[in-house]
């Protein structure tokens, strides 16, 4: 599992890849962080919920790769002729996975470092948003892992990762429109209503709870497409 | 070593692998013969254990592949038609991880990854980046990283393709080292190199067993019959004449001109009678002088396109 993890970060800090995706991440809050901060405003929860956005173009671009090409290079045969379970192997990609998006998030704590220098208040909302942010980060891996189990194309595995993220940010507000089943089902789906708890401060059990089963869920599901991959086609 | 038994493998409709049965022993090394789309990678694919069969068992020194994969994969060195390689590591990096996925002590690792670059020759391309290297170096990493934790079998699909000719004759001596203490499956579409390592062949062809046998038995055993070609000075048809005299003689005819007044001839007997003695005495009686005479043995080119044709005429 370590081995697969380690050979993936490594290969993820080797190439450009990284750097271009740490770098217009970084820009990006810098733009939302600048604004309020130049007129005097400590809030950094705003800047909080909009890098939770930001994800969704981030992840989907950080995780296409990671299983689409084993596949198309053929070096998947390598990994699952090995002793090491597919399951070690699937766990192994999601960690490097997430190890990248923890990487992300720490330089972006730079943020809010700033607004104590400048005589911002440590809160609790604070955090309780980055706890939620990293729960909401390890289930858009986990999709994103997924979709780049489902093809060997990246810019597909890229493209699936992103509408469904998208879908399920959106699903919020779809839920209180559409109602009915369909709301009900929005409102399961939805990983925005969840972590907006979070930026308020609030540590819910309920919402960690959903944030871990429905990673364990798309890291299941990975496992699965795979294994039956393998049943179906040469 | 590896029981294979009632093998099939179905995609869909196309049946790649249909009912095959084979044992091969310790130590023993098969090759596996076939033309393109004979089912060879599907049937090295599944012993392996990257794909599942559709019905009938592998077992690899007596565990099942579908009861017990990691076993199994423990005892396997894989190299397949394409090298699994990722090309923006090193020659170190990679074989450091294939050591890892494989369970090996981190303390024996060192050791056994200059043991394996060393056999076959990579010592001298250790730091460089596998997507420079030559196709052939290529094909030699992959060869690497099969024998990375030593495994007691070894099933190599196509391992010289794309190799210079110099370096398949290496490659085959690396091979051929290495069956001393390992059970090796190979596959190939070139024949001679068939013929040159391996102690028994397979020939598949359209998923089914077509021949099994050693390369020797095979190629006797097609047609018991001397043939033997000849170049002859002296006038054609009666030296056509003055053979055809001997007994024993199915047929013989020129096939082509040697030289100014010498011709080529094949001729076959009616059984397994030396009789290049009489044919030697025959044509010293009469002054023409015999240039060349050899045996025509049949190659294993011959017997596996009579074997694949046979095969098509059934169906």
């Amino acid at each position: 599992m370590f081995t697969v993890a380690k050979k993936e970060i490594s290969t993820y800090f080797k190439s450009p890849i990284a750097y271009i995706l740490i770098g217009l991440f970084m820009l990006m809050i810098s733009i939302m962080f600048y604004t309020p901060f130049s007129i005097g405003s400590g809030d950094f929860m705003p800047v909080l919920q909009n890098m939770g956005f930001f994800l969704i173009f981030l992840v989907p671009i950080m995780t296409m790769r990671i299983l689409a090409e084993d596949r198309k290079n053929g070096t998947e045969v390598l990994l699952l002729t090995s002793p090491t379970s597919l399951t070690q192997i699937i766990l192994g990609k999601f960690l490097a996975m997430y190890f990248v998006f923890l990487v992300i998030t720490i330089l972006s704590m730079i943020y809010p470092i700033i607004n104590f220098a400048y005589g911002g208040v440590f809160t609790v909302q604070l955090v309780g948003g980055y706890i939620g942010f990293l729960l909401l980060g390890a289930s858009f891996v986990a999709i994103g892992v997924f979709a780049s189990a489902v093809t060997e194309n990246q810019i597909v595995a890229a493209i699936i990762s992103f509408v469904t993220l998208l879908i399920m940010w959106m699903a919020d507000a779809f839920s209180t429109q559409v109602g009915g089943i369909i709301g009900t089902i929005m409102g399961w789906i939805s990983l925005l209503s969840r972590y907006d708890i979070f930026t308020k401060g609030i540590l819910g059990l309920p919402e960690i709870a959903y944030f871990i089963l429905f990673t364990g869920l798309f890291i299941f599901l990975t496992i699965r497409v795979i294994e039956r991959r393998r049943w179906i086609q040469g | 070593m590896i029981e294979i038994q009632n093998l099939t493998k179905k995609y869909g409709q196309i049946v790649a692998v249909n009912n095959i049965s084979f044992n091969v022993n310790k130590g023993e090394i098969v090759g596996f013969l076939g033309p393109n789309g004979a089912g060879k990678s599907t049937t090295m694919n599944i012993i392996t254990g990257y794909l599942p069969s559709t019905a009938g068992t592998v077992k690899v020194d007596g565990y099942d592949i579908m009861t017990h994969p990691a076993e199994v994969k423990k005892r396997i060195g894989y190299l397949p038609e394409a090298p699994p390689l990722y090309r923006d590591m090193t020659v170190t990096e990679y074989l450091k991880f294939v050591s890892n996925l494989n369970n090996v002590p981190k303390k024996n690792q060192k050791g056994q990854m200059a043991d394996i670059m060393e056999l076959v020759g990579l010592t001298d391309h250790r730091k460089r980046l596998i997507n420079n290297l030559s196709k052939g170096y290529r094909q030699r990493v992959g060869l690497a990283q099969a024998l990375i934790g030593n495994p007691e079998v070894l099933i190599l699909d196509e391992p010289t393709v794309g190799l210079d000719p110099r370096q398949i004759i290496e490659i085959r001596r690396v091979i051929k080292a290495l069956s001393q203490e390992r059970t090796i499956i190979l596959s190939s579409h070139i024949l001679p190199e068939v013929s040159a390592i391996c102690e028994r062949v397979v020939i598949i062809n359209k998923g089914i067993i077509a021949a099994e046998d050693t390369p020797e038995r095979l190629s006797q055993g097609l047609d018991k019959a001397l043939k033997l070609s000849l170049t002859i000075a002296g006038p054609k048809d009666s030296i056509i004449k003055a053979v055809k005299k001997i007994d024993g003689i199915k047929y013989m005819e020129a096939s082509g001109k040697a030289g100014e007044n010498a011709y080529k001839y094949i001729l076959e007997g009616l059984s397994e009678e030396d009789i290049r003695e009489k044919i030697f005495f025959a044509m010293a009686e009469n002054g023409w002088p015999v240039l060349e005479m050899k045996p025509s043995v049949k190659t294993l080119e011959d017997i596996f396109i009579s074997v694949v044709t046979k095969g098509q005429e059934v169906q």
